[in-house]
């Protein structure tokens, strides 16, 4: 089992590593989208400040979705998909090993060049390493919840934006408590509730998301 | 041993077949035949667990397979339509994690020997994108090589092979049956493997029909 | 006896024996609508008295809190018939769980839409970031998504079981979507307004909601049995029943 499990891990990384261009869109798209708020809504630093945590988790989000559409669509079309679902191993192992693949190349970035974007809106030091900390315990709970949503619309026409909907709204909980923990510290509050939330969201995900995700996958492929 | 009882496919609102009982035993080969959209590759992916029959069941040494899972899939090797194999990843990238995915880790030695047998020397390192379909259909086939696995599940394995390539095939594919495997494939041209006891279903509008 | 009972259940769940049934129950539960809709309006207007706060404009309510409930109620009755559905490969379930999306989804919009309207006289705005207004927004997206993926996927029968899985899914989320938002709600503090219970009501105001939300539900699942139908025919088209139906449809015509 650990054996297939570092198989997967290496497949994936292995061919994120040699096409590049997940890791690269889904980071520009990230450093855009934050670029734009400003040119939005003014270069005032207190408006900046005040809407930073808040943007920054939206554009996390958003990035994050992008990168779910490819997740497993390249594998459902040259057939890997087919193979994962008559492995020897469960399929949950090998879905699970994939999701935390995913996030390496797409979530983990995003936490690396999260501080410089923070800095760049004008937040101070402790906000910043919160917010850090927030996106590297939130990014895991998006890619697990958004497995789901890309399972169930592998091979649905329109199924890019079918997705969106279907898996932002259930984003809504870590956005809030991932923007609210910066706001708080921010506010001089106390973080602890919110971190410890979003961890138990994460631990709860962790357990029922790789279910859903491979139920979701028999019944596309079905 | 598989048996399938009264099994039925609908596609769609479409019946595709209906009423497929067969018996594969040890030793056995089974063309599984019919028109172009009479269900053949239904069939091979409801064998594999990949499609649920609308009635019927398939059964594997007298359990049933949905049960079974991953104990069945451990004797099972499908090669599908599709190949199955990464474009950026090397023949001997994609040989070695196909197989580790059905449960038979490989060395590259036992890799590179297995690609050179099957007609690929001198392109195991190049990235499979550059391959053509034939020989991305090599790759894929390189498996039954290396496997141990007991029932062997082929979708159109001889498309797009040479003669050479063939006549392997079918060596290899009678081996299998005489040493106790059960091999179960469709395909379009009149190749015949000679081996042992083979069965022919033909898949048609009245149902299948074993003979 | 029980055994009888027992084959007459599991009898009328095929989808050939609900067909004609839920022809004959589906405008007895309309007409019952009507009625009760009928009576639990003229209450609503006539009998219950002028509030003290609000005026008239409280009686939007009659509308509002019933099409509330009901959108929640029928999220959680389409959940359980989904994974019914999902669970035991019941064909029947899974129609019924498609057939109730469309007039949860409705009643969600009539309880946010009538909310705002209310919302506009009492409070002064149509629109506050209220932790159940919030809510209620994120559900009509849950119907929305279930409705979206069971119309994109081609293959009724695949469409039915994931979009039963999404139901699933959304099913364990909403009370964490539901706490986050309050929570969210209460750390934000500091709107003027928020959505409070009606005051100490009177009677003929409790018996007007209560009439109204009966009117619903039967509305619900007038509605639902009549959707419910047409489903079962586009579905089981190739059984020979339907045919049957279709030619003797046919012949009549």
């Amino acid at each position: 089992m650990l054996a297939m499990i570092r198989w997967v891990l290496w497949r994936e990384l292995t061919v994120a590593m040699r096409t590049k261009s997940e890791v690269l869109t889904t980071l520009f798209f990230f450093v855009i989208v934050i670029t734009l708020f400003p040119l939005g809504v003014g270069p005032e630093t207190e408006t900046l400040e005040l809407i930073g945590p808040g943007i920054l988790w939206v554009a996390a989000l958003l990035a994050s979705m992008l990168s779910l559409t490819r997740m497993f669509s390249e594998d459902y079309q040259d057939g890997t998909l087919e193979q994962m679902l008559v492995a020897s191993q469960p399929l949950v192992i090998i879905v699970a090993s994939k999701i935390f693949a995913h996030w390496m190349v797409s979530g983990l970035p995003l936490v690396i060049i999260s501080p410089l974007l923070s800095l760049q809106l004008g937040l101070d030091m402790e906000s910043t390493l919160i917010l850090m900390l927030t996106l590297l315990i939130g990014t895991p709970i998006l890619s697990l919840i958004g497995a789901v949503g890309a399972g169930l619309t592998l091979g649905v026409r329109g199924g890019g934006v079918l997705l969106s909907l279907l898996v932002l709204p259930l984003y809504i909980p870590v956005l809030i408590f991932g923007a609210g923990a910066v706001e708080a510290v921010r506010a001089g509050l106390e973080v602890e509730a919110h971190l410890s939330l979003l961890g138990a969201f994460l631990v709860l995900a962790m357990v029922l998301a790789p279910w859903g995700t491979a139920a979701s996958l028999r019944i596309s492929l079905d | 041993m598989l048996e399938t009882a009264r099994l039925q496919c609908i596609r769609g609102d479409r019946v595709l077949f209906s009423d497929v009982s067969f018996t594969l035993k040890e030793n056995e080969l089974m063309y599984l035949k019919g028109i172009n959209g009479s269900g053949k590759t239904s069939l091979l992916r409801m064998l594999c667990g990949l499609v649920s029959p609308a009635e019927g069941e398939i059964s594997w040494c007298g359990e049933n397979v949905r049960k079974l899972k991953e104990e069945y899939f451990r004797e099972l090797l499908y090669i599908g339509h599709l190949p199955g194999i990464k474009a950026e990843l090397t023949p001997i990238e994609n040989l070695r994690i196909s197989c580790a995915m059905s449960g038979s880790l490989i060395t590259e030695d036992q890799a590179w020997n297995a690609l050179d047998k099957i007609g690929l020397r001198g392109r195991e390192d190049l990235p499979s994108k550059v391959l053509s379909q034939g020989q991305k259909r090599r790759v894929a086939l390189a498996r039954i090589l290396l496997t141990d696995a007991k029932l062997w599940i082929l979708d159109e394995p001889f498309t797009a092979l040479d003669v050479d390539a063939v006549a392997m095939l079918q060596a290899v594919l009678a081996e299998h049956v005489q040493r106790g495997g059960m091999v179960l494939l469709t395909t379009h041209q009149e190749f015949e493997v000679a081996t042992g006891i083979t069965h022919t279903l033909v898949l048609g509008k009245a149902g299948g029909q074993a003979c | 006896m029980q055994m009888l009972t027992k084959a007459f259940w599991l009898q009328l769940s095929t989808p050939k024996a609900f067909y004609p049934v839920a022809g004959t129950l589906a405008p007895c539960f309309m007409m019952l609508a009507v009625i009760l809709c009928v009576i639990g309006l003229y209450i609503g207007f006539f009998v219950a008295p002028v509030d003290y706060q609000q005026g008239n404009s409280y009686r939007i309510m009659f509308i509002h809190v019933p099409a509330a409930w009901m959108g929640m109620f029928i999220y959680l009755v389409m959940c359980a018939y989904a994974t019914i559905g999902l669970i035991w490969n019941t064909r029947l379930s899974s129609m019924m769980a498609s057939a109730l999306a469309p007039t949860g989804a409705l009643f969600t919009f009539i309880a946010l839409w009538s909310g705002a309207f209310w919302g506009k006289p009492t409070w002064g705005t149509y629109w506050v970031w209220d932790a159940r207004l919030t809510s209620f927004l994120i559900l009509l997206f849950l119907y929305i998504g279930y409705m979206s993926l069971q119309a994109a996927i081609d293959d009724q029968q695949k469409a039915a079981k994931a979009s039963a899985l999404l139901a699933l899914v959304g099913v364990v989320n909403i009370p964490i979507i539901y706490f986050s938002v309050k929570w969210w709600n209460t750390l934000h503090q500091g709107m003027s307004v928020t959505v409070t219970d009606a005051p100490t009501m009177a009677p003929s105001m409790a018996w007007s909601m209560f009439i109204m939300a009966f009117a619903f539900w039967m509305y619900a699942i007038g509605i639902a049995l009549m959707r419910v139908r047409t489903i079962i025919l586009e579905r089981e088209r190739h059984a020979a029943w339907v045919q049957d139906l279709g030619n003797k449809g046919a012949n009549h015509g």
